[in-house]
């Protein structure tokens, strides 16, 4: 079995925004079940979070490439 | 299989030689078309191709429909009016705020509209070329926005010492107050235009990526492994790839989203008062 073993990695650097991005859209379905009419405030303001987060696994993969 | 084909014409080609299956790498992104002279470095390649067509489109669309607009509005103009629409109210003013806001919009129009249909170029047929998993589309986009934002920010902070003040919030002890100011320097300077990029490039170059591993995957299957459960696990693969593709979709849609989100958020940043 060959490979690159950065992919490794790359697959470690995705763990963290995989927790992080979960955490944050769990919030947000219990915050729109306690309060539906916040519901697209939550989501504009989670999609951002989401942005944020996930620029570490992107990272992660652009590093990957490079390497 | 002919979407195949359309999608990589080199790998396609070089794979139906009967031998084993070799992995899309990233490569097959660089499509040149037309060169010039002997430099391999500098050509018109597809993506090129992609992002000026995409962007006569869209102001073929936008001139048009706004040329001729009508109380009662034509299907077209109603597609208009609905892109600008979400731009303005949803992105523009719920972020920015709606006494600075106005300015920014004819620029968060440009970018989520280019954006988005560099993007779906991705999964339209016969163009299927995403142009922003080549990284000089989104480090062009970035430069932009990154220059936008801190000229915004310049005038109306007064200046580079009040832009370099309004960075740490009131009320932290100094020494740390020190740490904080060497933290938000990075983040505004370097991290933010930096993932702005990446993150554009990467979702798109990872997502097209999947697409041709599924589909050339399926088309190894079928055609060139033998056996009849290789052939089925190669229908089970194309039809993943198609689920794959409307995945792709909401990717795409959504990168461009946020993109134009963040830039936003940051101009929002520029524009307050405080921190």
């Amino acid at each position: 079995m060959t490979g690159n073993i950065t992919l490794l990695g790359y697959g470690l650097a995705a763990i963290g925004p995989g927790i992080g991005i979960g955490l944050i859209w769990a919030a947000v379905i219990s915050g729109s079940a306690r309060q539906p009419e916040a519901k697209g405030m939550l989501q504009t303001t989670a999609f951002i979070g989401t942005a944020l987060t996930e620029a570490l696994a992107i990272l992660g993969l652009v590093f990957y490439l490079i390497a | 299989m002919s979407l195949t084909l359309i999608q990589v014409p080199a790998v396609a080609a070089s794979g139906g030689g009967g031998g084993s299956f070799e992995t899309p790498t990233t490569a097959e992104f660089w499509q040149p078309l037309i060169t010039f002279g002997g430099n391999e470095n500098f050509a018109i390649t597809r993506s090129s191709i992609v992002v000026l067509a995409t962007a006569a489109v869209i102001g073929w669309f936008f001139v048009t429909t706004s040329g001729r607009l009508s109380l009662v509005p034509s299907r077209r103009q109603y597609y208009a009016e609905q892109a600008y629409d979400f731009v303005r109210n949803t992105i523009g003013r719920d972020v920015i705020g709606a006494k600075d806001f106005k300015p920014f919009v004819p620029l968060l129009l440009t970018l989520f509209s280019l954006i988005l249909l560099n993007n779906v170029a991705g999964i339209i047929p016969f163009v299927q070329f995403p142009s922003s998993s080549r990284i000089a589309f989104p480090l062009v986009l970035t430069l932009i926005v990154y220059v936008v934002y801190n000229v915004t920010a310049l005038k109306r902070k007064h200046g580079l010492i009040g832009y370099l003040k309004s960075l740490v919030p009131p009320g932290i002890p100094p020494g740390i107050n020190i740490l904080v100011f060497v933290i938000e320097l990075a983040t505004y300077f370097i991290i933010r235009p930096l993932t702005l990029a990446l993150r554009l490039f990467g979702n798109m170059l990872a997502g097209h990526m999947l697409l041709l591993v599924f589909f050339l995957g399926a088309e190894y299957l079928l055609f060139t492994s033998p056996g009849l459960g290789m052939k089925g696990a190669g229908v089970v693969a194309f039809a993943g790839g198609v689920l794959m593709t409307f995945f792709e979709l909401l990717i795409e849609v959504l990168q461009a989203f946020i993109f134009t989100m963040l830039a936003a958020v940051y101009i929002a940043d520029a524009v307050s008062e405080h921190h």
